[in-house]
């Protein structure tokens, strides 16, 4: 039930940012279309924890500005490369492992792989992440495992989640 | 104030538009299908982003700045998973990536 209320009350306030028109009888076909929506869902049987992941909301707080500051960084540093007439570039592949235990958090860190530029995650096996970098010293960044520990903080104890 | 607050946001989208363009460079320049991946991400990270800053700033604190926001994480979200779908079919098409240690790339590089 709280899951139920909370679902909906998030779905309205989406609904209330789209639509700009506020009279009464358009509020309350909000509302109601809201609450339909969220029983289909139930019916589904689709709505568990992972379709709203307010518990993240403050480690992502912490996390996305250290990622957004990464990605400008990056991507200044592929601007450079792709200027400079040599083109100077060490495509490499390599193995990551990741330290996260759930699900959520192999994710996140695979998508902050493949959205900072110069590198990408091309495939995930049993525990091991294959990711294609543009030049070696991306590949050793990465090898550091800065921003695995960060996703590992990002996901939190396990038996939270 | 006005001339300031156009400023700020005028840099930001001819910014974008510029990182934009070099990612559609990068794009035909670099030799195989993984490393163009790489051009291609700049244009919906940074590019995006400063072109969608630029907006925000333009509207000033209205409804469509929030409906701006939603369209940012939005985007955030959809990019990487795109990206790591393309990169993932052409592993599974077996399309071998250009490595540093091959002997085309040097070449390529010598011309």
């Amino acid at each position: 039930m709280p899951l139920f209320l909370s679902s909906s009350s998030v779905l309205f306030i989406f609904w209330l940012i789209l639509s700009g028109h506020y009279t009464p009888f358009l509020l309350v076909i909000g509302i109601i279309s809201c609450v339909f929506i969220v029983i289909l869902v139930v019916k589904m049987e689709i709505l568990d924890d992972e379709a709203l992941p307010i518990k993240f909301l403050f480690s992502a707080i912490k996390y996305w500005p250290w990622l957004f500051g990464q990605i400008i960084q990056s991507a200044l540093n592929v601007a450079k490369i792709i200027i400079n007439p040599n083109l100077p570039i060490t495509p490499t592949m390599i193995k990551i492992k990741p330290l996260q235990e759930t699900d959520v958090g192999v994710v996140t860190f695979a998508n902050s792989i493949t959205l900072t530029p110069g590198t990408i995650s091309v495939e995930i096996d049993n525990d091991n992440i294959l990711v294609h970098a543009i030049t070696r010293d991306n590949a050793f960044d990465l090898e550091q495992g800065v921003m695995n520990e960060k996703c590992k903080r990002f996901e939190g104890k396990k038996n939270n989640v | 104030m006005d001339i300031f607050i156009n400023f700020i946001s005028w840099f930001l989208l001819v910014g974008g538009a510029f990182f934009c363009v070099i990612g559609s460079i990068g794009l035909l320049r670099m030799p195989d299908a993984f490393t163009r991946l790489h051009a291609a991400s700049i244009i919906d990270t940074l590019g995006f982003l400063m072109v969608m800053l630029g907006l925000i700033i333009q509207t000033g604190l209205t409804l469509t700045t929030l409906r701006l926001l939603i369209v940012v994480f939005l985007i955030f979200f959809t990019s990487p998973v795109a990206g790591h779908a393309l990169a993932n079919a052409m592993k599974h098409r077996n399309v071998k990536p250009v490595l540093h240690e091959d002997k085309w790339l040097n070449k390529l590089k010598s011309e």
